[in-house]
């Protein structure tokens, strides 16, 4: 199967954020409470309500100005730390390249959100009991249930941009398309994505540095990382134990709750 | 728009001023990107630096409601431009052929017309002031000395055709070329950087950037929305794109054109059908009082509209005949057709078709919104009907509307949801002037309206593109389609005349009025029906008219819209329903002619006849239009299909521009209520203390200064609630604008909770230098105060927004969205909701009353 990869072009994005609302739409997320900080940008972070947020940077003044829009989500390393660390497989690679997510086998560990080089990955866990709706981040519309790729539908981000700044396709041709687009805009132009981490299948073309974007320079799978890698059959064997406890922790937490509400 | 939206991607100059493109219309960057890929420069002209200037090539400050002085600057530029050039150069560079025969450049004017360059009061000949403290315009003039020389057969100046003319001395002293160079010539670089704080270099690169289209074969955009037309001359600011257009040749060609981005995506068709005071469908003129009858009524159409022949130019005749042409003008066919739709068989030859049944404006009264809420105001408006409109958030000088609705005996508000209209007594307690709730006697009904998914029908998009939208899901609750309500209610009001009488209920009760079919529509009104009525058919056979050309003027043909004429085929086939994906133009311009259907005639581009020389080759022939080829036209539908002017017999050379009665475009418009050209006149509420390009003093009273003001705009009193406020004590400028993340009034977005996520609270922008001197952060509430209300927002203090030097001062602005209201999941700060619009005063256009919502005097503070 041919890898596949969204093209975000900030050259062409207008900020419009059309992206951001078609992916809480697609993906059935909640909207979050919000209030205005003195800037566009809202929320203020990624969470598991929000798996797309744009980012809005001011850089120079007066006759330097640039007002920058920065597209941050998971960009679906080809060398993932949060597939190297999951203990239980719950992240993994699709054969497109895209990092999905089995949900039924995360346990909450957090070790994906410690180690990503981008910081994208959210727990969703109720603090109290320790259940939630597990780790989460884009999926490139991959949700069981809400999949779109495998209905051949453009994921839900890509689809509703206006401007044609958001693409998807074959990795291939998208790096032909942005390396030609490159050429083109000259000056400080780069294609950011090509190789970081193994290449990752969120491929950026900026017109300046990949810090002025916000964006790290050099993504690095962090070192013990790949010790996790080692470790990963290990990880398994945990995961059982794991899981077990986490039964236990189930039942123990349910117990306690009939209890309070007899207490009532 | 006189293009489209695709054909954006055909320009190779966009100027984007008066707009803010990306995040107002998101979806017409789609077509600025593809224009920028091949090439294009992006030009945005704007007070503050917008996400549109974040994808610019050049952006440039100016100072809001300067700009009649930034264009005329760049039109200066050109003409200046046009003399330092040989005759070689100049041709090379500039379209000589289309501003000779296609715009009024050569035609002399009367010799009696002064103009500011001459007066230095900065007025025209013809002024008369008005007299002070009443509501209204500020004065008035009598245009007659702005007329050509010879109104019959207006004399050109040879020499603008030879080509050989050197110096404008050479000219004709009143001819409209040399006309245009005394008034404008004063518009120097440095008069620009001074009256609009745009730096000269900057402003050299945009008129220098943006002339290059006026080169044979490069086509420049203008795209222009409300930053334009929401001043006090803002018909005037619009009038300065057309003369820059017209002298770059850009109008008629594919990537040229003026066009206005519409605020909502029906505006055109709402403007088509007739919700404009001064109009009938199809912007056939409103009846005045003293046109008893239909004679009349032509006669008046007759007056303004005969065909005039310029003499000296190579195309010989104007085709100004649409709207009377002979004695059996298209005017006449027009508005028997309309009258024959609306009356039906009680429109008779004998009853002139039922036209005493119409109703007639006065000659004082102005019926525009700001006029209206004078007279809610005033007491003489008893019930209003406010309907898909929130003036309570979207009106001049909101807090006073909300006051004025205090006077109605009965409101109805129809919505999706209850607006701050519907909801204008329900403050807790009294505030700012306004009754408590429970003395409010006005009685509020809300009507449910359907949304747009929700019932089937037509809009008409800023390309003048009909396309039909059908039914995806039923109304919830009780809501239902406007068609239905406005159904409903007609024949219940028909039924109450009928059995009650009333004053003069012939107009109710004689209405024909049947849109009921069958299935779904048995009960209620097709919109098939409504469309088809709005085409126009045979009145004994109900078979569609298929052109205008077919209306005729004894009755037998009905049409609710004659420019909506054409979109029905014979065999009752709706185009506006009908999309074929492929573009069949020449070139593949992105015309996609049968892609629903668009007015008039499905001509995608207008005055395309322009964009041809006199042998009807294109200009452009990497983008032509359309072409004259063995004897035909190709392409697009051509304004009119004569053979190309060097092919026409002596006396059929009929000129692209067939609504104006010499046939050519207006560098000089002497129809213009404050001028024949735009002139730099300061908002009603303006920083500085003289008018820097006509000199003028700004006067002490609370009304304006004509010659500092705008000296024909409209000036409100709405029961004393329009303060005018001083540079003293506001010495900032304000603007109100819209937000990508929400629309108009809000009603939709703030109800919206992804939409509130994004942009929760109302805001107030501010540049660092203000913020630095009021010790503002981001982030922090602060107050805007003008002489009318105060607003309460979160800061966002950014580079965005930068201080101008203007005439020797310090010049910050402060912009205020006006989406906020008091009903909703997401409300405004203060109790008065926030609207940016608690802040703008109830003042308006010269020409079409338009408020002023984009400049006025404020201050800011921490709360």
């Amino acid at each position: 199967m041919a890898e596949k990869a969204i093209l975000y072009d900030a050259t062409k994005c207008t900020a419009c954020r059309a992206c951001q609302v078609a992916c809480k739409n697609w993906n059935e997320l909640e909207a979050v409470e919000t209030i205005n900080r003195g800037t566009y940008e809202n929320p203020p972070d990624l969470s598991p309500k929000t798996w797309l947020k744009m980012e809005f940077r001011e850089v120079g003044n007066n006759g330097t100005l640039r007002w920058l829009f920065t597209r941050r989500a998971c960009m679906h390393c080809s060398e993932a730390a949060c597939v190297k660390v999951c203990p239980t497989g719950a992240l993994y690679y699709r054969p497109d390249g895209f990092v999905a997510i089995d949900k039924m086998k995360c346990t909450n560990c957090g070790y994906c959100v410690d180690f990503c080089p981008f910081d994208i990955p959210r727990l969703d866990v109720n603090r109290a009991s320790g259940l939630g709706e597990r780790v989460t981040k884009c999926t490139a519309c991959t949700t069981p249930g809400l999949n779109r790729i495998d209905n051949d539908a453009l994921p839900a981000c890509v689809k509703t941009c206006p401007t044609g700044a958001l693409t998807y396709g074959n990795r291939d041709t998208l790096l032909t398309t942005a390396e030609a687009r490159v050429q083109e805009l000259g000056g400080n132009a780069r294609l950011y994505g090509k190789d970081e981490v193994g290449g990752t299948h969120v491929l950026y073309i900026l017109d300046d540095s990949a810090t002025t974007y916000g964006l790290p320079q050099d993504p690095k799978v962090p070192a013990a990382a790949t010790v996790h890698d080692v470790l990963k059959p290990v990880g398994y064997a945990v995961a059982g134990v794991v899981a077990l406890g986490l039964l236990l922790n189930v039942m123990v937490a349910r117990a306690r709750i009939i209890t309070r509400e007899e207490e009532k | 728009m006189t293009n489209h939206w695709i054909d954006i991607r055909n320009a190779d100059r966009i100027m984007i001023i008066g707009s803010n493109a990306a995040e107002n219309h998101p979806i017409s960057f789609k077509w600025v990107t593809v224009a920028k890929e091949r090439g294009a420069k992006l030009i945005s002209v704007d007070p503050r630096f917008t996400r549109t200037s974040s994808k610019a090539d050049i952006y440039a400050p100016m100072r809001s409601g300067t700009d009649i002085t930034f264009i005329g600057g760049m039109i200066r530029y050109v003409l200046d431009d046009m003399q330092k050039l040989t005759p070689t150069e100049r041709a090379k560079k500039y379209n000589m052929t289309y501003v000779r025969q296609y715009t009024n450049a050569a035609l002399i004017v009367n010799s009696a017309f002064k103009g500011p360059a001459d007066t230095w009061t900065g007025l025209f000949s013809g002024y008369t002031p008005s007299t002070n403290g009443t509501p209204g315009r500020l004065g008035k003039y009598d245009k007659s000395t702005w007329q050509y020389a010879d109104t019959n057969t207006p004399a050109s100046e040879p020499a603008v055709s030879s080509n050989t003319w050197t110096e404008w001395e050479d000219l004709n002293p009143n001819c409209v070329l040399r006309l245009l160079w005394e008034h404008f010539k004063r518009y120097t670089p440095q008069k620009v950087e001074e009256i609009t704080g745009c730096p000269e270099e900057i402003f050299l690169e945009v008129a220098e950037t943006y002339a290059e289209s006026g080169a044979p074969g490069k086509a420049g955009t203008i795209m222009y929305a409300m930053g334009t037309t929401q001043h006090t001359y803002g018909t005037q600011n619009i009038r300065g794109y057309a003369i820059l257009q017209l002298l770059l040749g850009n109008i008629g060609a594919a990537g040229g054109g003026i066009n206005a981005l519409r605020g909502t995506s029906n505006v055109q068709g709402s403007t088509d059908m007739l919700l404009l005071y001064h109009l009938l469908p199809g912007y056939l003129y409103m009846v005045n009082e003293n046109e008893q009858t239909l004679d009349a009524y032509l006669a008046t159409a007759k007056k303004g509209r005969g065909i005039v022949t310029p003499q000296g130019l190579a195309g010989d005749k104007s085709a100004a005949w649409w709207w009377y042409n002979d004695d059996d003008p298209n005017s006449k066919k027009y508005i028997v057709s309309l009258l024959k739709a609306w009356y039906g068989d009680n429109a008779t030859a004998s009853n002139e078709f039922g036209f005493s049944y119409l109703p007639k404006k006065t000659s004082t009264d102005d019926y525009s919104h700001i006029a209206i809420f004078e007279a809610v105001a005033a007491g003489i408006i008893k019930g209003m009907m406010v309907w898909g409109q929130n003036p309570a958030v979207g009106g001049p000088d909101a807090e006073g509307e909300r006051k004025a609705l205090e006077k109605l005996d009965w409101l109805v508000v129809t919505d999706l949801f209850e607006t701050e209209t519907a909801a204008f007594w329900k403050h807790d307690k009294a505030y700012d002037g306004k009754l408590p709730p429970a003395q409010i006697k006005t009685e509020v009904f809300l009507l449910p309206a359907a949304c747009s998914y929700e019932k089937q029908g037509s809009i008409s998009n800023s390309g003048r593109w009909a396309q039909w939208r059908w039914k995806a899901i039923d109304p919830i609750g009780k809501a239902r389609p406007d068609l239905r309500i406005i159904d409903e209610l007609m024949l219940k009001l028909k039924e109450l005349y009928t059995k009650e009488g009333g004053k003069y209920p012939e107009a109710i009760t004689k209405l024909y009025w049947d849109y009921h079919t069958s299935g779904d529509y048995a009960f209620e009104a097709d919109p098939n029906v409504v469309a088809k009525e709005v085409n126009g058919y045979e009145w004994a056979t109900g078979t569609p008219v298929t052109s205008f050309t077919g209306l005729k003027s004894d009755g037998s043909t009905t049409s609710g819209n004659w420019l909506y004429c054409g979109m029905f085929k014979a065999d009752g086939t709706n185009k506006a329903k009908e999309h074929d994906p492929v573009d069949r133009s020449l070139n593949q311009i992105g015309l996609y002619s049968g892609w629903t259907w668009c007015w008039p005639v499905n001509r995608r581009i207008i005055y395309n006849r322009a964009s041809v020389d006199l042998d009807g080759a294109p200009f452009d022939s990497e983008h032509p239009v359309i072409s004259r080829v063995n004897g035909s036209w190709q392409g697009d539908i051509p304004d009119g299909g004569w053979p190309a002017i060097n092919e026409a017999a002596p006396g059929s050379k009929f000129l692209p521009f067939i609504m104006h009665k010499e046939g050519v475009g207006h560098l000089w418009g002497p129809g213009v209520a404050e001028g024949p050209l735009p002139e730099a006149y300061e908002p009603w509420e303006s920083p500085l203390e003289t008018n820097l390009m006509t000199g003028v003093p700004n006067g002490t009273n609370g009304r304006g200064t004509p010659g500092f003001n705008d000296p024909c705009c409209y000036v409100g009193e709405l029961g004393g609630m329009n303060e005018r406020g001083t540079p003293d004590e506001f010495p900032c400028v304000g603007m109100t604008y819209r937000l990508t993340e929400h629309w108009q009034a809000g009603q939709m977005t703030r109800n919206h909770p992804w939409l509130v996520e994004l942009q929760p609270q109302p805001i107030a922008e501010l540049g660092e230098e203000l913020a630095r001197d009021e010790r503002i952060k981001s982030g922090d509430t602060v107050r805007v105060i003008t002489a009318r209300g105060s607003v309460d927002a979160v800061a966002i203090v950014t580079p965005r927004f930068r201080r101008l030097r203007v005439g020797g001062k310090n010049v910050d602005h402060i912009g205020v969205p006006w989406h906020w209201g008091y009903t909703g999941l997401s409300t405004g700060i203060s109790p008065n909701g926030s609207s940016g619009n608690v802040l703008t005063p109830h003042v308006g256009d010269a020409n079409t009353t338009i408020p002023e919502y984009k400049t006025f005097l404020c201050r800011i503070e921490k709360v």
